[in-house]
Protein backbone atom coordinates (compact mmCIF):
# COMPACT_ATOMS: atom_id res chain seq x y z
CA UNK A 1 0.00 0.00 0.00
CA UNK A 2 1.01 3.49 -0.61
CA UNK A 3 1.31 6.18 2.18
CA UNK A 4 -2.21 7.89 1.38
CA UNK A 5 -3.77 4.68 1.46
CA UNK A 6 -1.70 3.87 5.10
CA UNK A 7 -2.96 6.91 6.65
CA UNK A 8 -6.38 6.29 5.38
CA UNK A 9 -6.23 2.69 6.87
CA UNK A 10 -4.96 3.75 9.88
CA UNK A 11 -6.98 6.52 10.63
CA UNK A 12 -10.07 4.36 10.29
CA UNK A 13 -8.66 2.03 12.50
CA UNK A 14 -7.22 4.83 15.55
CA UNK A 15 -8.62 8.36 14.85
CA UNK A 16 -5.99 9.83 17.54
CA UNK A 17 -2.85 8.64 15.49
CA UNK A 18 -0.95 11.74 13.89
CA UNK A 19 1.33 11.20 11.02
CA UNK A 20 4.53 12.53 9.79
CA UNK A 21 6.00 11.95 6.53
CA UNK A 22 9.28 13.92 6.10
CA UNK A 23 11.32 10.53 6.69
CA UNK A 24 11.62 7.27 4.57
CA UNK A 25 8.63 5.80 5.94
CA UNK A 26 5.34 6.67 7.02
CA UNK A 27 5.56 7.85 10.74
CA UNK A 28 2.66 7.18 12.70
CA UNK A 29 2.42 9.11 16.73
CA UNK A 30 0.31 7.38 18.62
CA UNK A 31 -0.57 7.29 22.72
CA UNK A 32 0.94 4.89 24.37
CA UNK A 33 -2.01 3.13 26.01
CA UNK A 34 -3.33 3.07 22.56
CA UNK A 35 -0.62 0.71 21.52
CA UNK A 36 -1.81 -3.15 22.26
CA UNK A 37 -5.30 -3.01 20.45
CA UNK A 38 -3.04 -1.05 17.13
CA UNK A 39 -0.47 -3.54 17.34
CA UNK A 40 -3.07 -6.02 17.38
CA UNK A 41 -4.48 -5.03 14.52
CA UNK A 42 -1.62 -3.82 12.32
CA UNK A 43 -1.06 -7.66 12.93
CA UNK A 44 -4.32 -9.08 12.04
CA UNK A 45 -5.63 -6.37 9.46
CA UNK A 46 -5.99 -8.40 5.76
CA UNK A 47 -4.88 -5.10 4.47
CA UNK A 48 -2.28 -4.12 6.48
CA UNK A 49 -0.51 -7.75 7.81
CA UNK A 50 2.61 -6.01 9.45
CA UNK A 51 4.11 -9.40 10.34
CA UNK A 52 7.79 -8.48 10.62
CA UNK A 53 8.90 -6.18 13.28
CA UNK A 54 12.66 -5.48 12.31
CA UNK A 55 13.41 -2.78 14.56
CA UNK A 56 12.87 -1.66 18.15
CA UNK A 57 14.10 0.43 19.80
CA UNK A 58 14.10 3.61 22.54
CA UNK A 59 15.45 7.02 22.28
CA UNK A 60 15.88 9.19 24.99
CA UNK A 61 14.84 13.14 24.36
CA UNK A 62 15.36 14.50 28.33
CA UNK A 63 12.26 15.63 28.59
CA UNK A 64 10.63 12.02 27.25
CA UNK A 65 11.32 9.31 26.21
CA UNK A 66 10.12 8.12 22.69
CA UNK A 67 9.64 4.23 21.65
CA UNK A 68 10.01 3.45 18.33
CA UNK A 69 8.79 0.74 16.04
CA UNK A 70 9.90 0.31 12.54
CA UNK A 71 7.46 -2.60 10.63
CA UNK A 72 7.30 -4.27 7.84
CA UNK A 73 4.68 -6.28 5.88
CA UNK A 74 6.01 -9.47 3.91
CA UNK A 75 3.25 -10.21 2.52
CA UNK A 76 2.77 -6.49 0.76
CA UNK A 77 6.44 -4.91 1.21
CA UNK A 78 5.10 -1.53 2.78
CA UNK A 79 6.68 -0.37 6.07
CA UNK A 80 5.70 1.83 8.51
CA UNK A 81 7.07 3.89 12.14
CA UNK A 82 5.20 3.43 14.81
CA UNK A 83 6.32 6.22 17.81
CA UNK A 84 4.93 6.78 20.90
CA UNK A 85 6.04 9.14 23.84
CA UNK A 86 6.78 7.99 27.38
CA UNK A 87 7.22 9.92 30.37
CA UNK A 88 10.55 9.72 31.54
CA UNK A 89 9.70 9.82 35.34
CA UNK A 90 7.56 6.71 34.63
CA UNK A 91 8.15 5.13 31.33
CA UNK A 92 5.76 2.11 30.62
CA UNK A 93 4.04 0.34 27.64
CA UNK A 94 2.53 -2.75 26.84
CA UNK A 95 4.46 -5.23 25.40
CA UNK A 96 4.31 -6.73 21.83
CA UNK A 97 5.99 -9.99 22.63
CA UNK A 98 3.26 -11.94 22.13
CA UNK A 99 2.26 -10.14 18.59
CA UNK A 100 5.77 -10.45 17.18
CA UNK A 101 8.28 -12.80 18.98
CA UNK A 102 11.60 -10.77 18.71
CA UNK A 103 10.21 -8.25 20.67
CA UNK A 104 10.76 -10.43 23.65
CA UNK A 105 14.58 -9.93 23.37
CA UNK A 106 14.45 -6.34 22.25
CA UNK A 107 12.23 -5.41 24.98
CA UNK A 108 14.36 -6.74 27.35
CA UNK A 109 17.64 -4.27 26.14
CA UNK A 110 15.51 -1.34 26.03
CA UNK A 111 14.31 -2.14 29.71
CA UNK A 112 17.78 -2.40 31.16
CA UNK A 113 19.15 0.56 28.95
CA UNK A 114 16.41 2.84 29.39
CA UNK A 115 14.18 1.52 32.25
CA UNK A 116 11.22 1.13 29.92
CA UNK A 117 9.03 -0.68 31.99
CA UNK A 118 7.05 -3.52 29.28
CA UNK A 119 3.65 -4.31 31.45
CA UNK A 120 2.91 -7.97 31.00
CA UNK A 121 5.79 -9.15 29.43
CA UNK A 122 6.47 -12.65 30.23
CA UNK A 123 10.61 -12.06 31.13
CA UNK A 124 11.46 -8.89 32.24
CA UNK A 125 15.12 -8.78 33.15
CA UNK A 126 18.27 -7.85 32.64
CA UNK A 127 19.76 -9.58 28.95
CA UNK A 128 22.86 -7.82 28.63
CA UNK A 129 23.72 -5.75 31.92
CA UNK A 130 25.67 -8.23 34.87
CA UNK A 131 23.29 -9.31 37.13
CA UNK A 132 22.20 -7.24 40.35
CA UNK A 133 22.94 -4.13 37.89
CA UNK A 134 21.91 -1.13 39.81
CA UNK A 135 21.93 2.75 39.37
CA UNK A 136 21.11 4.77 36.18
CA UNK A 137 20.10 2.94 33.02
CA UNK A 138 23.64 3.07 30.68
CA UNK A 139 21.76 4.16 27.40
CA UNK A 140 19.95 7.51 29.41
CA UNK A 141 21.87 10.68 27.81
CA UNK A 142 22.38 11.52 32.09
CA UNK A 143 24.27 8.66 32.70
CA UNK A 144 27.56 8.96 33.77
CA UNK A 145 29.87 6.02 34.40
CA UNK A 146 31.97 5.96 37.51
CA UNK A 147 34.57 4.12 36.85
CA UNK A 148 35.30 5.06 33.12
CA UNK A 149 38.15 6.60 33.10
CA UNK A 150 38.25 8.55 29.43
CA UNK A 151 35.55 10.38 29.22
CA UNK A 152 33.35 10.43 26.51
CA UNK B 1 33.65 -24.97 30.00
CA UNK B 2 30.06 -27.11 30.91
CA UNK B 3 29.60 -27.41 34.66
CA UNK B 4 26.27 -28.18 36.67
CA UNK B 5 24.79 -25.29 38.63
CA UNK B 6 21.74 -27.47 40.13
CA UNK B 7 18.48 -29.41 39.51
CA UNK B 8 15.11 -27.94 39.50
CA UNK B 9 12.12 -29.11 41.81
CA UNK B 10 10.92 -31.13 38.73
CA UNK B 11 14.11 -32.96 38.88
CA UNK B 12 15.45 -31.28 35.66
CA UNK B 13 19.12 -30.25 34.93
CA UNK B 14 20.26 -26.82 35.53
CA UNK B 15 23.52 -26.46 33.09
CA UNK B 16 25.81 -23.90 31.66
CA UNK B 17 27.25 -24.13 28.24
CA UNK B 18 29.76 -20.89 27.89
CA UNK B 19 30.73 -18.98 27.99
CA UNK B 20 34.14 -20.15 27.84
CA UNK B 21 32.96 -22.66 25.29
CA UNK B 22 34.65 -23.95 22.42
CA UNK B 23 31.24 -24.57 20.43
CA UNK B 24 29.66 -21.35 21.15
CA UNK B 25 32.30 -19.13 19.19
CA UNK B 26 32.72 -16.50 21.30
CA UNK B 27 31.67 -15.16 24.51
CA UNK B 28 28.05 -16.85 24.66
CA UNK B 29 26.34 -17.69 28.14
CA UNK B 30 23.99 -20.46 27.63
CA UNK B 31 21.65 -21.87 30.73
CA UNK B 32 19.82 -24.82 29.37
CA UNK B 33 17.26 -27.20 31.55
CA UNK B 34 17.89 -30.32 30.40
CA UNK B 35 15.37 -33.29 30.96
CA UNK B 36 17.90 -36.29 30.57
CA UNK B 37 19.00 -35.41 27.55
CA UNK B 38 16.58 -33.01 26.25
CA UNK B 39 16.49 -29.96 25.96
CA UNK B 40 13.48 -27.89 27.82
CA UNK B 41 14.51 -24.82 27.65
CA UNK B 42 17.94 -22.57 26.25
CA UNK B 43 18.18 -18.79 28.16
CA UNK B 44 20.72 -17.25 26.51
CA UNK B 45 22.46 -14.67 28.76
CA UNK B 46 24.73 -11.51 26.98
CA UNK B 47 27.18 -9.09 28.04
CA UNK B 48 30.90 -10.34 28.25
CA UNK B 49 31.21 -8.27 25.38
CA UNK B 50 29.51 -5.69 25.56
CA UNK B 51 31.26 -2.76 24.27
CA UNK B 52 28.52 -0.24 23.89
CA UNK B 53 29.15 0.76 21.06
CA UNK B 54 25.64 2.92 20.39
CA UNK B 55 26.57 4.60 23.48
CA UNK B 56 30.06 5.38 21.97
CA UNK B 57 28.67 6.62 18.72
CA UNK B 58 27.13 9.24 20.08
CA UNK B 59 30.16 10.71 20.90
CA UNK B 60 31.73 10.20 17.31
CA UNK B 61 31.54 12.50 14.53
CA UNK B 62 29.90 10.70 11.65
CA UNK B 63 33.73 10.25 9.76
CA UNK B 64 34.33 8.28 13.29
CA UNK B 65 32.29 6.26 14.21
CA UNK B 66 32.40 4.09 11.43
CA UNK B 67 35.83 2.83 12.57
CA UNK B 68 33.93 1.05 15.64
CA UNK B 69 31.93 -0.62 13.84
CA UNK B 70 34.36 -2.83 12.06
CA UNK B 71 34.08 -3.97 16.05
CA UNK B 72 30.55 -5.67 15.84
CA UNK B 73 30.50 -8.46 12.88
CA UNK B 74 34.08 -8.86 12.55
CA UNK B 75 33.40 -11.38 9.96
CA UNK B 76 31.63 -8.68 7.46
CA UNK B 77 33.19 -5.83 8.42
CA UNK B 78 33.32 -4.40 4.97
CA UNK B 79 29.41 -4.56 5.36
CA UNK B 80 28.85 -3.16 8.82
CA UNK B 81 30.77 -0.10 7.10
CA UNK B 82 29.26 0.03 3.82
CA UNK B 83 25.45 0.16 6.27
CA UNK B 84 26.87 3.11 7.98
CA UNK B 85 28.15 4.76 4.85
CA UNK B 86 24.88 4.07 3.06
CA UNK B 87 22.77 5.83 6.08
CA UNK B 88 25.51 8.64 6.61
CA UNK B 89 25.12 9.55 2.69
CA UNK B 90 21.21 9.11 2.94
CA UNK B 91 21.03 11.99 5.29
CA UNK B 92 23.95 14.43 3.09
CA UNK B 93 21.96 13.05 -0.36
CA UNK B 94 25.31 12.28 -1.58
CA UNK B 95 25.66 10.19 -4.91
CA UNK B 96 28.56 7.96 -4.85
CA UNK B 97 30.48 7.68 -7.89
CA UNK B 98 30.04 4.78 -10.26
CA UNK B 99 33.29 3.10 -9.36
CA UNK B 100 32.66 3.24 -5.63
CA UNK B 101 29.54 1.23 -5.91
CA UNK B 102 30.59 -1.35 -8.02
CA UNK B 103 34.23 -1.50 -5.40
CA UNK B 104 31.66 -1.65 -2.19
CA UNK B 105 29.72 -4.54 -4.17
CA UNK B 106 32.67 -6.05 -5.06
CA UNK B 107 34.25 -5.83 -1.56
CA UNK B 108 31.06 -6.63 0.35
CA UNK B 109 30.63 -10.20 -1.43
CA UNK B 110 34.01 -10.99 -1.15
CA UNK B 111 33.64 -10.44 2.43
CA UNK B 112 30.43 -12.47 2.77
CA UNK B 113 32.45 -15.71 0.82
CA UNK B 114 35.14 -15.25 3.25
CA UNK B 115 32.78 -15.20 6.01
CA UNK B 116 30.66 -18.51 4.78
CA UNK B 117 33.92 -20.13 4.51
CA UNK B 118 34.56 -19.80 8.01
CA UNK B 119 31.63 -20.69 9.05
CA UNK B 120 31.99 -23.74 6.96
CA UNK B 121 34.85 -24.48 8.51
CA UNK B 122 34.12 -23.76 11.99
CA UNK B 123 31.11 -25.64 11.91
CA UNK B 124 32.17 -28.47 10.64
CA UNK B 125 34.62 -28.30 13.68
CA UNK B 126 31.75 -28.56 15.67
CA UNK B 127 30.51 -31.13 14.52
CA UNK B 128 33.69 -33.24 15.11
CA UNK B 129 35.01 -33.11 11.03
CA UNK B 130 38.64 -30.92 11.75
CA UNK B 131 39.60 -31.15 7.97
CA UNK B 132 37.22 -29.05 6.55
CA UNK B 133 38.71 -26.06 8.44
CA UNK B 134 41.80 -26.12 7.28
CA UNK B 135 40.61 -26.77 3.59
CA UNK B 136 38.10 -23.61 4.39
CA UNK B 137 41.13 -21.26 5.26
CA UNK B 138 43.31 -22.25 2.53
CA UNK B 139 40.69 -20.23 0.70
CA UNK B 140 39.69 -17.66 2.84
CA UNK B 141 43.14 -16.95 3.29
CA UNK B 142 43.41 -15.85 -0.48
CA UNK B 143 40.53 -13.44 0.05
CA UNK B 144 42.28 -11.68 3.45
CA UNK B 145 45.40 -10.94 1.30
CA UNK B 146 43.15 -9.48 -1.23
CA UNK B 147 41.79 -7.35 1.24
CA UNK B 148 45.21 -6.37 2.68
CA UNK B 149 46.45 -5.16 -0.27
CA UNK B 150 43.85 -2.99 -1.09
CA UNK B 151 42.13 -2.28 2.40
CA UNK B 152 45.54 -2.37 4.78
CA UNK B 153 43.71 -4.64 7.12
CA UNK B 154 42.61 -8.33 6.91
CA UNK B 155 39.80 -8.38 9.75
CA UNK B 156 38.86 -4.59 10.72
CA UNK B 157 39.06 -3.00 7.09
CA UNK B 158 37.29 0.46 7.66
CA UNK B 159 37.55 0.89 4.12
CA UNK B 160 34.37 2.05 3.09
CA UNK B 161 33.94 5.98 4.32
CA UNK B 162 30.89 8.43 3.31
CA UNK B 163 31.02 9.12 -0.01
CA UNK B 164 33.16 6.36 -1.23
CA UNK B 165 35.82 4.31 -0.37
CA UNK B 166 38.87 5.22 1.56
CA UNK B 167 41.10 4.25 -1.15
CA UNK B 168 41.98 3.10 -4.75
CA UNK B 169 42.06 -0.38 -5.54
CA UNK B 170 45.86 -2.02 -5.88
CA UNK B 171 46.77 -2.61 -9.33
CA UNK B 172 46.60 -6.67 -8.44
CA UNK B 173 43.24 -6.79 -7.13
CA UNK B 174 41.55 -7.77 -10.43
CA UNK B 175 44.07 -10.37 -11.02
CA UNK B 176 44.36 -11.63 -7.89
CA UNK B 177 40.38 -12.16 -7.97
CA UNK B 178 40.59 -13.66 -10.84
CA UNK B 179 42.81 -15.92 -9.39
CA UNK B 180 40.66 -16.56 -6.69
CA UNK B 181 37.55 -17.51 -8.82
CA UNK B 182 39.59 -19.87 -10.05
CA UNK B 183 40.62 -21.58 -6.86
CA UNK B 184 37.38 -20.97 -5.63
CA UNK B 185 35.81 -23.38 -9.13
CA UNK B 186 38.55 -25.68 -7.97
CA UNK B 187 37.89 -26.20 -4.84
CA UNK B 188 34.33 -25.91 -3.51
CA UNK B 189 33.87 -29.34 -4.82
CA UNK B 190 35.77 -30.45 -2.26
CA UNK B 191 33.20 -28.82 0.15
CA UNK B 192 30.44 -31.32 -1.00
CA UNK B 193 33.08 -34.09 -1.00
CA UNK B 194 34.34 -33.54 2.48
CA UNK B 195 30.87 -32.72 4.30
CA UNK B 196 27.69 -32.41 2.49
CA UNK B 197 27.29 -35.89 0.92
CA UNK B 198 28.31 -37.25 4.53
CA UNK B 199 25.81 -39.48 5.83
CA UNK B 200 26.76 -38.93 9.53
CA UNK B 201 26.82 -35.31 9.16
CA UNK B 202 23.08 -35.39 7.04
CA UNK B 203 21.89 -37.31 9.81
CA UNK B 204 23.09 -34.87 12.44
CA UNK B 205 21.78 -32.02 10.20
CA UNK B 206 18.57 -32.76 8.70
CA UNK B 207 15.38 -32.54 10.70
CA UNK B 208 17.25 -30.67 13.35
CA UNK B 209 16.39 -27.24 15.04
CA UNK B 210 13.41 -26.76 12.74
CA UNK B 211 12.19 -23.28 12.23
CA UNK B 212 8.48 -22.74 10.38
CA UNK B 213 8.33 -19.98 7.85
CA UNK B 214 6.24 -18.47 10.40
CA UNK B 215 8.44 -18.73 13.64
CA UNK B 216 11.22 -16.98 11.01
CA UNK B 217 9.57 -14.11 10.29
CA UNK B 218 7.89 -13.72 13.95
CA UNK B 219 11.48 -13.85 15.46
CA UNK B 220 12.74 -11.67 13.36
CA UNK B 221 15.61 -14.07 11.81
CA UNK B 222 17.15 -13.10 8.51
CA UNK B 223 20.08 -14.12 6.15
CA UNK B 224 19.99 -17.69 5.52
CA UNK B 225 18.69 -18.24 8.91
CA UNK B 226 15.03 -17.18 7.30
CA UNK B 227 15.66 -18.12 3.81
CA UNK B 228 16.34 -21.87 4.99
CA UNK B 229 12.88 -21.73 6.22
CA UNK B 230 11.79 -19.99 2.53
CA UNK B 231 11.48 -16.53 3.61
CA UNK B 232 12.45 -14.42 1.47
CA UNK B 233 14.32 -11.73 3.45
CA UNK B 234 17.26 -10.87 1.03
CA UNK B 235 17.58 -7.09 1.26
CA UNK B 236 19.75 -7.00 -2.39
CA UNK B 237 16.96 -7.78 -4.27
CA UNK B 238 13.97 -6.53 -1.89
CA UNK B 239 15.73 -3.09 -1.67
CA UNK B 240 18.69 -2.54 -3.81
CA UNK B 241 21.59 -0.67 -2.97
CA UNK B 242 24.22 0.08 -5.20
CA UNK B 243 24.21 -1.94 -8.22
CA UNK B 244 22.64 -4.86 -6.75
CA UNK B 245 19.47 -4.22 -9.32
CA UNK B 246 21.26 -4.69 -12.36
CA UNK B 247 23.17 -7.67 -11.38
CA UNK B 248 22.10 -11.42 -12.10
CA UNK B 249 22.05 -13.39 -9.26
CA UNK B 250 19.49 -15.72 -7.18
CA UNK B 251 18.16 -15.87 -3.89
CA UNK B 252 19.00 -18.87 -2.02
CA UNK B 253 15.84 -20.68 -0.89
CA UNK B 254 14.86 -24.20 0.89
CA UNK B 255 11.87 -24.90 2.36
CA UNK B 256 12.74 -27.22 4.78
CA UNK B 257 13.41 -25.22 7.36
CA UNK B 258 15.87 -27.19 9.37
CA UNK B 259 19.64 -26.91 10.23
CA UNK B 260 20.41 -28.77 6.56
CA UNK B 261 18.52 -26.29 4.91
CA UNK B 262 20.28 -23.80 6.30
CA UNK B 263 23.63 -25.25 5.53
CA UNK B 264 22.74 -25.66 2.12
CA UNK B 265 21.47 -21.98 1.70
CA UNK B 266 24.71 -20.32 3.03
CA UNK B 267 26.52 -23.05 0.30
CA UNK B 268 24.73 -21.65 -2.51
CA UNK B 269 25.15 -17.91 -1.65
CA UNK B 270 28.67 -18.41 -2.07
CA UNK B 271 28.33 -19.76 -5.47
CA UNK B 272 25.72 -16.44 -5.99
CA UNK B 273 28.93 -14.43 -4.66
CA UNK B 274 31.08 -15.56 -6.97
CA UNK B 275 28.93 -14.88 -10.26
CA UNK B 276 28.41 -11.15 -8.72
CA UNK B 277 31.98 -10.87 -8.82
CA UNK B 278 32.20 -12.37 -12.26
CA UNK B 279 29.83 -9.93 -13.70
CA UNK B 280 31.95 -7.00 -11.94
CA UNK B 281 35.18 -7.48 -12.06
CA UNK B 282 35.80 -6.80 -15.90
CA UNK B 283 33.42 -4.37 -15.54
CA UNK B 284 34.93 -1.93 -12.43
CA UNK B 285 34.01 1.80 -14.42
CA UNK B 286 36.98 4.38 -14.14
CA UNK B 287 36.53 7.23 -12.17
CA UNK B 288 36.56 8.85 -9.13
CA UNK B 289 36.50 5.96 -5.84
CA UNK B 290 35.29 8.86 -3.65
CA UNK B 291 32.30 11.92 -4.02
CA UNK B 292 33.63 15.33 -2.79
CA UNK B 293 32.18 15.90 1.16
CA UNK B 294 32.89 18.30 3.41
CA UNK B 295 36.01 17.77 6.01
CA UNK B 296 33.16 17.86 8.86
CA UNK B 297 29.58 15.85 8.34
CA UNK B 298 26.79 17.51 9.65
CA UNK B 299 23.48 15.38 8.94
CA UNK B 300 20.32 17.68 8.60
CA UNK B 301 17.78 16.93 11.80
CA UNK B 302 15.88 13.74 11.39
CA UNK B 303 15.79 10.14 11.20
CA UNK B 304 17.56 8.13 8.61
CA UNK B 305 17.65 4.00 8.11
CA UNK B 306 19.47 2.34 6.21
CA UNK B 307 19.38 -1.96 5.83
CA UNK B 308 21.80 -4.05 3.87
CA UNK B 309 22.20 -7.93 3.48
CA UNK B 310 25.34 -9.11 5.55
CA UNK B 311 26.36 -12.72 5.69
CA UNK B 312 24.43 -12.96 8.29
CA UNK B 313 21.46 -11.25 7.60
CA UNK B 314 19.60 -8.04 7.56
CA UNK B 315 21.70 -4.77 9.52
CA UNK B 316 19.43 -1.74 10.00
CA UNK B 317 21.67 1.52 10.98
CA UNK B 318 18.99 4.39 12.34
CA UNK B 319 20.29 7.43 12.99
CA UNK B 320 18.46 10.23 14.68
CA UNK B 321 20.00 13.19 14.03
CA UNK B 322 20.01 16.61 15.73
CA UNK B 323 21.56 18.70 12.77
CA UNK B 324 25.30 18.69 14.65
CA UNK B 325 28.21 16.66 13.64
CA UNK B 326 27.65 13.80 15.86
CA UNK B 327 24.08 11.48 16.03
CA UNK B 328 21.99 11.83 19.01
CA UNK B 329 20.69 8.65 18.83
CA UNK B 330 21.91 5.11 16.83
CA UNK B 331 20.72 1.89 16.83
CA UNK B 332 22.52 -1.04 15.04
CA UNK B 333 19.64 -3.91 14.55
CA UNK B 334 21.88 -6.73 14.30
CA UNK B 335 20.84 -9.59 12.48
CA UNK B 336 22.94 -11.81 15.21
CA UNK B 337 20.60 -10.55 18.21
CA UNK B 338 17.73 -11.72 16.32
CA UNK B 339 18.18 -15.40 15.17
CA UNK B 340 19.86 -16.08 18.32
CA UNK B 341 16.21 -14.96 19.96
CA UNK B 342 14.69 -17.95 18.16
CA UNK B 343 17.22 -20.66 19.39
CA UNK B 344 14.85 -21.60 22.53
CA UNK B 345 12.51 -22.28 20.27
CA UNK B 346 14.33 -24.32 17.79
CA UNK B 347 15.67 -26.43 20.72
CA UNK B 348 13.22 -27.51 22.49
CA UNK B 349 13.03 -31.18 22.47
CA UNK B 350 16.24 -31.83 20.96
CA UNK B 351 18.98 -33.91 22.39
CA UNK B 352 21.57 -31.63 24.02
CA UNK B 353 24.21 -32.82 21.27
CA UNK B 354 22.28 -31.16 18.13
CA UNK B 355 21.96 -27.66 20.08
CA UNK B 356 25.83 -27.37 18.81
CA UNK B 357 24.34 -28.09 15.28
CA UNK B 358 21.55 -25.65 15.62
CA UNK B 359 24.02 -22.67 17.17
CA UNK B 360 26.62 -23.55 14.18
CA UNK B 361 23.84 -22.82 11.19
CA UNK B 362 22.56 -19.94 13.02
CA UNK B 363 26.05 -18.69 12.52
CA UNK B 364 26.54 -16.80 15.61
CA UNK B 365 29.17 -14.25 16.04
CA UNK B 366 29.02 -12.87 19.68
CA UNK B 367 30.08 -9.37 19.06
CA UNK B 368 27.32 -8.49 16.38
CA UNK B 369 24.67 -9.65 19.19
CA UNK B 370 26.00 -8.21 21.83
CA UNK B 371 27.78 -4.96 19.91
Amino acid sequence: MENEELKTTITALLPSATFEEDGEWLNINIESKDWLPFAQQLRKGDSLFFDYLFCLTCIDWKTHLTMVYHLSSTKYRHNIVVKSKLDSSNPEIETVSNIWRTADFHEREVYEMFGVNFLNHPDLRLLILPDGWEGKKPMLKDFEDPINMIKL
Amino acid sequence: MVEEIGTTEEGDLIINVGPQHPATHGVLHLVITLNGETIKKVEPHLGYIHRSIEKMCESLTYRQFIYVTSRMDYLSAHINNHACALCVEKGLQVEIPPRAQVIRVLMDELTRIASHELWWGAMAMDLGAFTPFFHAFRERETINDIMEETCGARLTMNYMVPGGVMADLHPNFQKKVKEFITLYKLKIKEYDELVTGNIIFQNRMKGVGYLSAEDAISYGCTGPTARGSGVSCDIRKLYPYEVYDKLEFDEVLETEGDSFARYMVRLGEMNQSIKIIEQLIDNIPEGDFQAKTKVVLKLPKGEFYSRVETARGELGVYIVSEGGSTPYRIKFRSPGFSNLSALDHMARGHLLGDLVAMMGTLDLVIPDIDR
